[in-house]
This record gives structure tokens, C-alpha cells and sequence, in this order.
């Protein structure tokens, strides 16, 4: 077999250094470090997207969080001021209801006494009138001239009797 | 019909002869400049643009980066990454070399004992010295096991040194003969196809085509079963075992 032949090996050897000391350094030169620089890249553009992304899912979360709170005061502001008006509101409606109910009661109370007057007037005219209307009705019927005293207490006799 | 070693002659195309011995530039030494010009090329093309999104070329020149790199840190840890140039270059050159063998009319470099042996021998100088530089005589542990009896130390040291003596010998003798018998058989066949004819010459025929693709597989299996033992040595010397 050509395997055996020593005569070969020294060639074989010389030439094996030789070539495997060349593409060592094509590798060490050129291969490895253009693949470990692309390889690196990819590693570090991933690892910078991925911080990226990390980053800008924070900055979501926080903007989230900041709305959030906003909504929430604006909420609460709103309520306090809808509750402020209320209270104003309730608070004039019956500010004026009292007003108005006082000045209606003071109304009602000049009407009853004025009523009250009006008919002790009336009431004072009317046994008067009753009085002179009887004596004339006397008078003209009978020819009779009464008393003023006795047709006044007739009147008043009557009028007890109507329970006037 | 031609002898079916005859394919592993090796020719000289440029006689050198410096103080009577022969280092003449061989049908081999034009294959092992082939093995390095061809992936110098391959990786030249492979990474020349370099884009974040590798193009097909760039693919696989990073794959195998990749793969020999997983390969060490696998085998070896971490601390082996400082020797993956040159487990690279190494994986390279028999991959190129036993690649380059099924070519027709091309020649095996790999094919070869004092190539293999050169390799192994070099390796296995090298797996020793590291051995030594990190544990110093400490690595002499090697050849005894911790927690051994001392009454089995007669017969465990002298298995350990031969089985760790026996490392070049069985890493290139393994490369050499899986690609000698490998040529040899195909060359075998192909001649019963020629023997036999036409008709005749088909059965063959297809068991060459058979083992051609068994061949090819071969030729990158044992490529990595070269690479992955020498990693393995790496490791017991950094790590020891």
C-alpha cells in the first residue's frame, strides 16, 4: 500500500504544516473575525432592540399610570365641584323658600286680620242696617214709630238666634 | 484492471529534494492547498457583505462557526473557547480533505497514516503540554483515579498510561482506515460495474451509488469524530477527569 512508503512521509508532513499553518491564518486573519463581528452584531442590535423594547414598554406603562391618576383627580374634582353646586343650589332654594314662605306668612296674617276686620265691620253694619231696615219695615207696615233701643235688641235677639 | 490502491499513489507534480530526502509538492500537497483555498474562498464570499440577515453563504459559514463553537463549549466549557481557531481550522482542513476525497480523480489526503498521524501526534503533544502548564504534576493524577484503593495502583496506572499513550494512535488510524477502506470499496465495485457490462454491471452500479452517499457521510461523520476527541482530550487535560 502507498500508505507504507516512507519515502512519502516527509513531503506529506511538510506540505500538512505548511497548509494547515495557511488556513490557520485565513481563519484567525479573515474568517473568524468578519463571522465574530457579524455574530457579534446580531447579539448586540438584538440586545439593544430588546432594551429598546423594554424601555418603551416602561414609558407605555408609566404614561398609562399618569393617565390613570389624571382620570382619577379629574373624577374626583368633578364630583366635588358637581357636589359644590348641588349644595349651593339646595342651599339658595331654600334660602328663598324661606324668604318666600315668610313673606307669604306675614301676607297671610295682613289678609286674615284685614278680614277679620272687614267682618267685624260688616258684622257692625249689618245690625245696624238690620236695626233701621226693621224700623222701616215697622214704620211702613204698621204706622208704628219704634223705639231705637227695642228694635236694637230685637236685632241683636234675632241675630243670636241665627247664631250670628 | 488497476489496482484498487493504486488510487492513494502519490505522484510528485514538483520534485523537491533538499539533502537527499524527498519533499516534493504531491498530488497531496495540491489537495491540502485545495483545503485551504477553497474555504478561504468559501469564507471570503461568505462573510464579504456581513448583513444582520444572513444570505445563504453567510448562513452556513455561520452555522459552522456556530456548530464547532457549541461543539467546545459542550465538550470542553467555557476556558476552551481561547482554542477554538484552532479546533476550527482543524475541523476545516479533514472536513476539506475528506470532501475533496470523493471527488473523482481528486486524491485523499486524509487517506493517508502519516498525515493522520502527524495531526493526532501534534494534537496530542499539544492536549499533554496544556495539561501540564494548568496542573502542572498534578495532571500525573490522570493515570490514577481519586478515591482509587493504593492496592489497585499496579494495574490502574498502567492501563490509564496505555489507554492515554493509545490516543494518537487509535484517533489517526480511525480517520485513515474509515477513508482507506472507504476508497478501497468503492473502487472495488466500480470496477465490477466495468467487469460485469452493461446489463450485468447495473447491481453494482447501484450499490456503488449506495455507497457513495454512505461515503460522503462518512467523510463529514469522521471529521466531526476527529474534532469532537480532540476536544474531548482538551477537555480531561484543562478539567482533567
Amino acid at each position: 500500500m502507498p500508505q507504507f512508503d516512507f519515502s512519502t512521509f516527509p513531503s506529506q508532513i511538510l506540505w500538512l504544516v505548511i497548509t494547515i499553518f495557511a488556513l490557520y491564518l485565513v481563519m484567525t486573519r479573515m474568517a473568524i473575525p468578519r463571522l465574530a463581528e457579524v455574530l457579534d452584531q446580531r447579539q448586540k442590535m438584538m440586545d439593544d432592540d430588546l432594551e429598546q423594547a423594554e424601555r418603551l414598554k416602561s414609558q407605555t406603562e408609566a404614561a398609562i399610570a399618569a393617565y390613570e391618576t389624571a382620570l382619577a383627580e379629574a373624577r374626583a374634582k368633578a364630583h366635588a365641584e358637581i357636589r359644590a353646586v348641588t349644595e349651593a343650589a339646595d342651599r339658595a332654594t331654600a334660602e328663598r323658600t324661606a324668604e318666600v314662605n315668610a313673606r307669604l306668612a306675614v301676607q297671610i296674617k295682613d289678609g286674615e286680620t284685614r278680614i277679620v276686620k272687614a267682618r267685624d265691620a260688616a258684622l257692625a253694619n249689618v245690625r245696624e242696617v238690620a236695626a233701621t231696615v226693621a224700623q222701616g219695615i215697622v214704620s211702613r207696615l204698621a204706622g208704628l214709630s219704634l223705639d231705637t233701643k227695642r228694635v236694637d235688641g230685637a236685632v241683636a235677639t234675632a241675630l243670636k238666634e241665627h247664631g250670628r | 484492471m488497476a489496482s484498487p490502491v493504486e488510487q492513494f499513489t502519490i505522484k510528485p507534480l514538483v520534485p523537491i529534494h533538499v539533502a537527499g530526502i524527498d519533499l516534493s509538492f504531491t498530488n497531496s500537497s495540491l489537495m491540502m492547498v485545495a483545503a485551504v483555498l477553497l474555504p478561504a474562498t468559501f469564507f471570503w464570499f461568505a462573510t464579504a457583505r456581513r448583513t444582520v440577515v444572513p444570505g445563504r453563504l453567510q448562513s452556513v459559514a455561520e452555522i459552522l462557526y456556530e456548530f464547532i463553537a457549541n461543539m467546545i463549549r459542550d465538550n470542553v466549557g467555557k476556558e476552551g473557547m481561547k482554542y477554538f481557531p484552532y479546533i476550527f481550522t482543524l475541523f476545516v482542513f479533514v472536513f476539506l480533505g475528506n470532501m475533496i476525497g470523493m471527488l473523482p480523480y481528486s486524491f485523499t489526503f486524509t487517506s493517508h497514516i502519516a498525515v493522520t498521524a502527524a495531526l493526532a501526534v501534534a494534537i496530542f503533544i499539544v492536549v499533554t503540554i496544556i495539561g501540564f502548564a494548568k496542573h502542572g504534576t498534578h495532571y500525573l493524577r490522570m493515570f490514577f483515579p481519586h478515591g482509587a484503593p493504593l492496592a489497585t495502583a499496579p494495574i490502574l496506572i498502567p492501563i490509564e498510561l496505555i489507554s492515554y499513550l493509545s490516543r494518537p494512535f487509535s484517533l489517526s488510524v480511525r480517520l485513515f482506515a474509515n477513508m482507506t477502506v472507504g476508497h478501497i470499496m468503492l473502487k472495488v465495485l466500480a470496477g465490477f460495474v466495468v467487469a460485469l457490462g452493461i446489463v450485468g454491471g447495473l447491481m453494482p452500479f447501484a450499490v456503488v451509488l449506495g455507497i457513495t452517499v454512505l461515503e460522503f457521510f462518512i467523510a463529514a461523520l469522521q471529521a466531526y469524530v476527529f474534532t469532537i476527541l480532540t476536544c474531548i482530550y482538551l477537555n480531561d487535560a484543562l478539567n482533567m477527569h
